[in-house]
C-alpha cells in the first residue's frame, strides 16, 4: 500500500481542524480514549428539535483520528439526528478518502464511537447493524 | 567496535553487529518492499537462530513434562530447563539457582512479589517509595497493594534532564519507607539509574528494595550481589529469548518467608483436602507445567549473550546510541527527550514538529521499512511529567548498526517533506 494517508486536505484538517473548541451549554457531551495510544476526544452536541445545530470536538492525537473527528464534525453539523444515527464507518472512510491499515482503525473511527456515545447519552441510540463498533 | 575478530580484555572476540546480524533470520525480510530496520528492541527483542534451535530440538526431541516423569525424555526435558535456571543464576550473578523464580515477564514477577511479600509485610500507613519514571508494570501492582493494605505510595520525581531527584529521594528515606521499587534504565528516556547507591541509601533506612530489571539485565552487565539488591525481575523476551518466560530473582531467607502466589501442582510438597505443605525454591513459586521451551530458550540466550560478553555489549550499545544522538539532534524541530549519552542506555524518545507519533511510526514504517514505537510507553505519569501524549522511541541493541540509524535519519526527513516542515 502506498503512504498516501497524509493528503493535504488532512493535514489541513489537522492543523485547522474545524468546529474544535467546547459548547457554552452542549446538549450532550461525550468522551473517550484509546488506552493504547493515549489520544483522547470529547464531542458536545447542541440539539435542537431534530437537528444537531451546533458541534464542537476537543481532543488530541494523530493525524488520522483529528482530521476525521474535524470532516465527521463538518458532516453532522445541521444535520438531522436521524441521518447522524445512521453514520457508520463507510462514511468516514468515504470522507477521509484513504485506506486505513487495521492498526489505525481506531484512530480514524475514535471520533465516530463518541459521537455515538454522545447520541446514545441524548436518548439516540443507533440501531444494531453489522458494522457497530465493538464498545 | 565495528572491526572485526578483535578480542576484549576478557579475552572474547569482539564481533562486529553486522556479523552478529547473520545469526537472527528475521534480518533478511523486507517491509513494505525495504528492507526491515528493527528499532523497537526495548518492546521486544528479535531472536537468534540459536534460541529458535534450541527451542526446535526440545520439541522436536525431548518434549515432555518436567519433574514428574521417570522415562528418558522427561529426564532430559527436566535436566534441560534446571540448566538453563542455572545459566540464568550465572547470567546475574546470583547465589544459588534456586533464587531464580520462572515468571511469564516481568509483569508477573512484580505482582508475586506484591501479592505475596507484599500482602505479608506491608501494613496500614506504611511508605511504599516508588518513582515518575516507572512502567505501568511497576506502578499498578502497588497501587493495588496500596488498595488492599492501606499503604502510602510516594514519588520521586524527574529532572526535565530524566534524572531522578536524589534531593527529594534522601528526604522520602527519612519517613522509612517499607519498600522501594524503581526502574534500572527507564523504558522512555533510557536513563540508568544508580541502582547500587539507591539500593544502599534503602537498606541503611530498613526498607526493602525491587528492582524493575526489565531494560537493564538485556543491556547491561547485571550483578545481584553487587547490587545487593532484594528483588529482581526481567523478561526473557527483550534478552533475545522467547516470549512467555521471565524471572523473579530473590534473596533466599525473602523467597523461603513468602508465601506461594499461585496453587497448583508442582508447586506443592503434600495434599491433603482442607491443607497443603509447600515445595522448596524455586518450585513453591512455580505452580503448573511451566513454560519449558521458554525457559530452555531463554538459557540458550543467555548462552548467547555472554558469549558476545556484556561488556561489548554495553560499548556497543554507548558508541551506537551516541551516535544516534549526534544525527538526530541536526535535524531541525526534533526534540530529544532524556539524559546525554554517557547517562542512557539505547534508548531514545523523541517528538518531530508537530507530527504526531503514531503518524511518524507510520510513515517510518510505510516509507523506510524503520519499526519504532510510538505512544506513552506503557508510563503514562512519565508523560504528562514531560507534557507529552505521546513520543516515537527508537532502541537499538546487538544486531542494530549505523546504518539502521542512517536509514531512520532519512525516514525523519521523509516525514518532515510529507508534513510539509
Amino acid at each position: 500500500m502506498s503512504m498516501d494517508y497524509y493528503r493535504e486536505y488532512i493535514l489541513d484538517h489537522y492543523r485547522n481542524p474545524r468546529n474544535y473548541g467546547k459548547l457554552e451549554q452542549p446538549t450532550v457531551h461525550a468522551e473517550d480514549s484509546n488506552p493504547l495510544c493515549g489520544d483522547q476526544l470529547g464531542i458536545d452536541l447542541l440539539i435542537e428539535g431534530d437537528r444537531i445545530s451546533e458541534v464542537r470536538f476537543k481532543g488530541r492525537g494523530c493525524a488520522i483520528s483529528q482530521a476525521a473527528a474535524s470532516m465527521l464534525s463538518e458532516m453532522i453539523e445541521g444535520k438531522s439526528v436521524e441521518e447522524v444515527v445512521h453514520l457508520g464507518k463507510d462514511d468516514i472512510l468515504e470522507e477521509l478518502g484513504i485506506d486505513i491499515s487495521p492498526a489505525r482503525t481506531k484512530c480514524a473511527f475514535l471520533s465516530l464511537r463518541v459521537l455515538h456515545r454522545g447520541l446514545a447519552m441524548g436518548g439516540f441510540e443507533k440501531p444494531p447493524t453489522d458494522d457497530n463498533e465493538e464498545e | 567496535m565495528l572491526t572485526s575478530d578483535k578480542v576484549d580484555d576478557t579475552g572474547t572476540t569482539v564481533r562486529t553487529a553486522a556479523d552478529i546480524r547473520n545469526d537472527f533470520p528475521i534480518m533478511s525480510r523486507t517491509v513494505h518492499g525495504k528492507p526491515l530496520v528493527f528499532l523497537d528492541s526495548a518492546a521486544s527483542s528479535q531472536k537468534p537462530r540459536a534460541v529458535i534451535d534450541t527451542m526446535n530440538v526440545y520439541y522436536e526431541t525431548y518434549n515432555a513434562n518436567v519433574h514428574r516423569g521417570v522415562y528418558e525424555i522427561s529426564e532430559e526435558a527436566t535436566a534441560a530447563m534446571e540448566k538453563a535456571r542455572v545459566k540464568v543464576a550465572r547470567f546475574v550473578n546470583a547465589r544459588q539457582g534456586k533464587q531464580i523464580i520462572f515468571t511469564r515477564n516481568t509483569s508477573e514477577g512484580i505482582n508475586l512479589v506484591a501479592y505475596t511479600w507484599g500482602n505479608a509485610n506491608i501494613k496500614a500507613g506504611d511508605l511504599i517509595i516508588l518513582t515518575e519514571m516507572e512502567h505501568h508494570s511497576n506502578l499498578v501492582p502497588w497501587q493495588l497493594l496500596a488498595q488492599r493494605t492501606g499503604a502510602r505510595l510516594e514519588f520521586v520525581p524527574v529532572t526535565d534532564d530524566g534524572l531522578l531527584r536524589l534531593d527529594i529521594y534522601e528526604q522520602l528515606l527519612q519517613q522509612q519507607p517499607k519498600l522501594v521499587a524503581f526502574t534500572h534504565v527507564s523504558n522512555v528516556l533510557g536513563t540508568i539509574n544508580p541502582a547500587q547507591a539507591l539500593i544502599a541509601q534503602a537498606h541503611a533506612v530498613g526498607a526493602t528494595v525491587l528492582l524493575d530489571a526489565a531494560q537493564s539485565v538485556p543491556h547491561l552487565a547485571v550483578d545481584v550481589q553487587a547490587l545487593d539488591v532484594d528483588f529482581l525481575c526481567f523478561s526473557g523476551h527483550k534478552m533475545l529469548g522467547p516470549t512467555g518466560i521471565g524471572v523473579l530473582y530473590g534473596k533466599r531467607e525473602l523467597l523461603e518467608a513468602m508465601p506461594p502466589f499461585m496453587g497448583g501442582g508442582d508447586m506443592i510438597r503434600t495434599v491433603s483436602l482442607r491443607q497443603s505443605t509447600w515445595n522448596d525454591l524455586p518450585w513453591k513459586f512455580e505452580a503448573g507445567t511451566p513454560a519449558i521451551a521458554e525457559a530452555i530458550g531463554l538459557g540458550a540466550a543467555v548462552d548467547y549473550l555472554t558469549a558476545l560478553g556484556m561488556q561489548n555489549v554495553v560499548r556497543h550499545e554507548q558508541e551506537l546510541t551516541g551516535y544516534a544522538l549526534q544525527q538526530l539532534q541536526e535535524i531541525p524541530g526534533l526534540t530529544i527527550y532524556g539524559p546525554p549519552a554517557a547517562l542512557r542506555g539505547g534508548v531514545i524518545s523523541f517528538t518531530l514538529g508537530d507530527i504526531h507519533p503514531h503518524d511518524l511510526a507510520s510513515i517510518l514504517d510505510q516509507e523506510v521499512g524503520v519499526a519504532v514505537r510510538a505512544g506513552h510507553h506503557c508510563a503514562q505519569p512519565l508523560m504528562e511529567r514531560f507534557g507529552l501524549a505521546a513520543t516515537a522511541r527508537a532502541s537499538f541493541y546487538v544486531y542494530t548498526i549505523k546504518e539502521d540509524i542512517d536509514i531512520l535519519v532519512q525516514g525523519l526527513h521523509k516525514a518532515m517533506h510529507i508534513f510539509q516542515l
